[in-house]
């Protein structure tokens, strides 16, 4: 194609919004779906008629408040937020302090450490939900949705600690050595220096640990059976699909509302959380 | 009192013997460099005073205490990095009073300290800013400024100016200088410059292998180095170095080689005497050379050919051959020589060098 450079240029950024306005269709497809159906009549959902990707018949807010008034959506809501910011806090300071000590205490077999940790989050769930189930019975904490804060972190720490090591490695020694001879102590290094150098990467660290157990849906449906212990995930899909039938309208409704906390996060710290896993890639 | 004693120190990791035995007295108030090249121990000799290395052997003191099991933070010093290491988080006033904040000073006391350490460095406007929004000059004089406001015992600076451009180093040495002459805190010094340890250091110490080479006031090493490392380190351009014969012949020692005889000049003659007969190392620098004229004495002078000529200005470097030696001379500008062309030069008996072959000692 020949052309001048203006034209070349164009037809360039043609071929990326293209490119870049096929994803954003198959993205965000899923949730238009959603925010659809979760807006239609029962009638018109279970109509075989008509087009599925319209509104037709008229739209209703029935399955928001059904949601509110008819199931124990809120009491979901509750126990995730009771669940997540915990996880999340809890896991953000072992991963922290681990990171810290592998990758500045340069003890003996600290990179092999390193690594078997990161190779711990590669275990599927689905292969540990069965012996978790054993242990979380002998803690005595079946059907409580506290038993989430003991399984979470095992999945979230290990990428939380890989993630920062990678982050803190970014980090100059002379940095450190700086604030030894300043007279810091380990604790006020981590706290003074290390940490509001890397708040980047912790804030990525805090999106994982905030999306891995607000999303968690296999170990509440395993763990957990009663409504008022129950979190989002599980506790929409199990109130809502009752025998073989499923409330569709409800269901969408309630997965488009539990999804919005993550989007949100998502929106407002997403610079900070490209930049955190793109840290030590490049040296600044 | 603030003087530093290195006793036999040492430093291995897992292969290398980094530092090897090193004895050196920093005295109370002395500006002293350790120079060498890259890989020679002065940086980890450093480290060890800091206490940022563990010694392997041998035993530091500052002042009268013994420093080896003390971490840096209680041995009194402070130390300033060749990438300045900043805090990036923090702004000029919080990086300079960080130390001070760790050590629980008053808020009064650091605010004075934070504030006099700027107005001698100059940077008063700069202290609410973040170090991304200095130059590096201004970062330069930062670190600095973070190490004075301690008031330590001793100052340690590693390879400070380093990270400048050639014109700032220069106006920071002199810098660095003055603020030595003010506050009369003894320093050690790492560089891999000659220039800068000639011109800061009250003594410099050149190390080579982990070794140190020679210790000594600049004058004093530039002018009798202890071996021929010493005295092509030292200088620049570096000194010239040709291998000679020393024969015998009319009651004189004479250094012949490939297009060169010259007399061993009689301050040398004596302690050549052993070595008659034998080969050794001749080292002339090339600010020792001049272009010789008819008054010149023969036993002085040889033939060269000019291979390129290099105009500085203030002074002209020549790149010649004499027999098979390759050599540089540094003559006034008012020479005007061209390439290829063949002139005679003259050498200054007194200030020629010579070493042994074998042990490149100092003869």
């Amino acid at each position: 194609m020949i052309g001048s450079p203006r034209a070349r240029r164009a037809a360039a950024l043609l071929v990326c919004y293209g490119i870049i306005g096929a994803f954003m269709v198959f993205f965000l497809f899923p949730p238009y779906w959603m925010a659809v159906t979760s807006l239609k009549t029962n009638q018109e959902i279970e109509s075989l008629e008509g087009i599925p990707l319209i509104i037709q018949k008229g739209a209703t807010l029935k399955h928001y408040v059904d949601l509110f008034t008819k199931t124990d959506f809120l009491v979901y809501l509750k126990n995730s937020v009771l669940v997540t910011i915990p996880t999340v806090l809890i896991s953000m300071v072992i991963s922290v302090m681990a990171a810290y000590a592998l990758s500045r205490l340069g003890f003996v077999g600290a990179g092999l450490i390193g690594t078997g940790v990161f190779l711990v989050y590669l275990v599927p769930d689905s292969l540990l939900f069965i012996p978790l189930f054993k242990v979380i019975g002998g803690l005595g904490l079946l059907n409580s949705k506290w038993s989430l804060l003991v399984v979470y972190p095992t999945a979230i720490v290990p990428f939380c600690t890989w993630l920062l090591i990678g982050y803190f490695a970014s980090i100059p020694r002379e940095l450190d050595e700086a604030a030894l001879v300043d007279g810091a102590n380990h604790f006020q290094m981590l706290v003074r220096i290390f940490l509001p150098v890397a708040v980047p990467g912790l804030i990525a660290a805090t999106i994982f640990a905030f999306t891995v157990s607000w999303s968690g849906f296999l170990y509440p449906l395993a763990f957990i059976f009663s409504s008022s212990e129950q979190v989002l995930t599980a506790g929409t899909v199990t109130s809502l699909i009752k025998g073989d039938v499923y409330h569709w309208g409800g269901l969408m409704a309630g997965a488009l509302l539990a999804s919005l906390p993550p989007v949100l996060l998502y929106a407002f710290l997403m610079d900070y959380y490209i930049s955190g896993l793109t840290a030590g890639s490049t040296k600044a | 009192m603030a003087q530093v004693m290195m006793k036999d120190l040492n430093k291995k990791y897992d292969e290398v013997h980094a530092v090897k035995d090193v004895n050196l007295h920093v005295r109370d108030k002395e500006f002293v460099v350790l120079v060498g090249p890259s890989g020679c121990g002065k940086s980890t000799t450093l480290r060890m005073v800091a206490g940022l290395e563990e010694i392997t052997a041998g035993e530091i003191t500052i002042g009268d205490r013994v420093v080896n099991d003390l971490p840096p933070k209680d041995r009194d010093i402070a130390m300033v990095f060749q990438n300045y290491a900043l805090y990036p988080h923090m702004t000029v006033y919080d990086n300079m009073a960080f130390g001070l904040k760790m050590r629980k000073f008053p808020k009064a006391e650091i605010a004075k300290r934070v504030g006099d350490a700027a107005e001698i460095l100059g940077i008063q406007e700069l202290l609410k800013r973040k170090p991304r929004q200095l130059s590096g000059g201004q970062r330069q004089r930062v670190a600095v400024g973070r190490a004075i406001v301690r008031h330590p015992q001793v100052f340690l600076f590693d390879e400070p100016l380093s990270n400048l451009d050639a014109k700032l180093r220069v106006q920071m040495r002199v810098e660095l200088k003055r603020l030595h002459d003010r506050l009369e805190t003894t320093a050690i010094y790492v560089t891999h410059d000659q220039v800068e340890a000639m011109t800061l250091g009250d003594r410099v110490v050149v190390m080579k292998d982990g070794w140190i080479q020679q210790v000594g006031e600049p004058l004093e090493l530039y002018s009798k180095p202890a071996n021929r490392f010493v005295a092509g380190f030292i200088g620049s351009p570096a000194m010239n170095f040709m291998d000679v014969a020393l024969t015998d012949a009319g009651g004189a020692l004479w250094a012949e080689s490939d297009g060169l005889r010259l007399k061993v000049p009689p301050a040398h003659a004596g302690r050549l005497g052993a070595y008659r007969g034998q080969h050794v190392t001749l080292g002339i620098r090339p600010e020792d050379l001049r272009v010789a004229m008819g008054a010149d004495a023969g036993e002085y002078a040889f033939d060269a050919v000019v291979d390129v000529v290099e105009p500085l200005g203030s002074e002209i470097l020549l790149d010649l051959k004499a027999g098979s030696h390759v050599m540089v001379a540094r003559v006034e500008p008012s020479v005007r020589v061209k390439e290829h062309e063949r002139l005679r030069l003259a050498l200054h008996p007194e200030r020629v060098h010579f070493f042994d072959l074998k042990t490149e000692l100092a003869i």
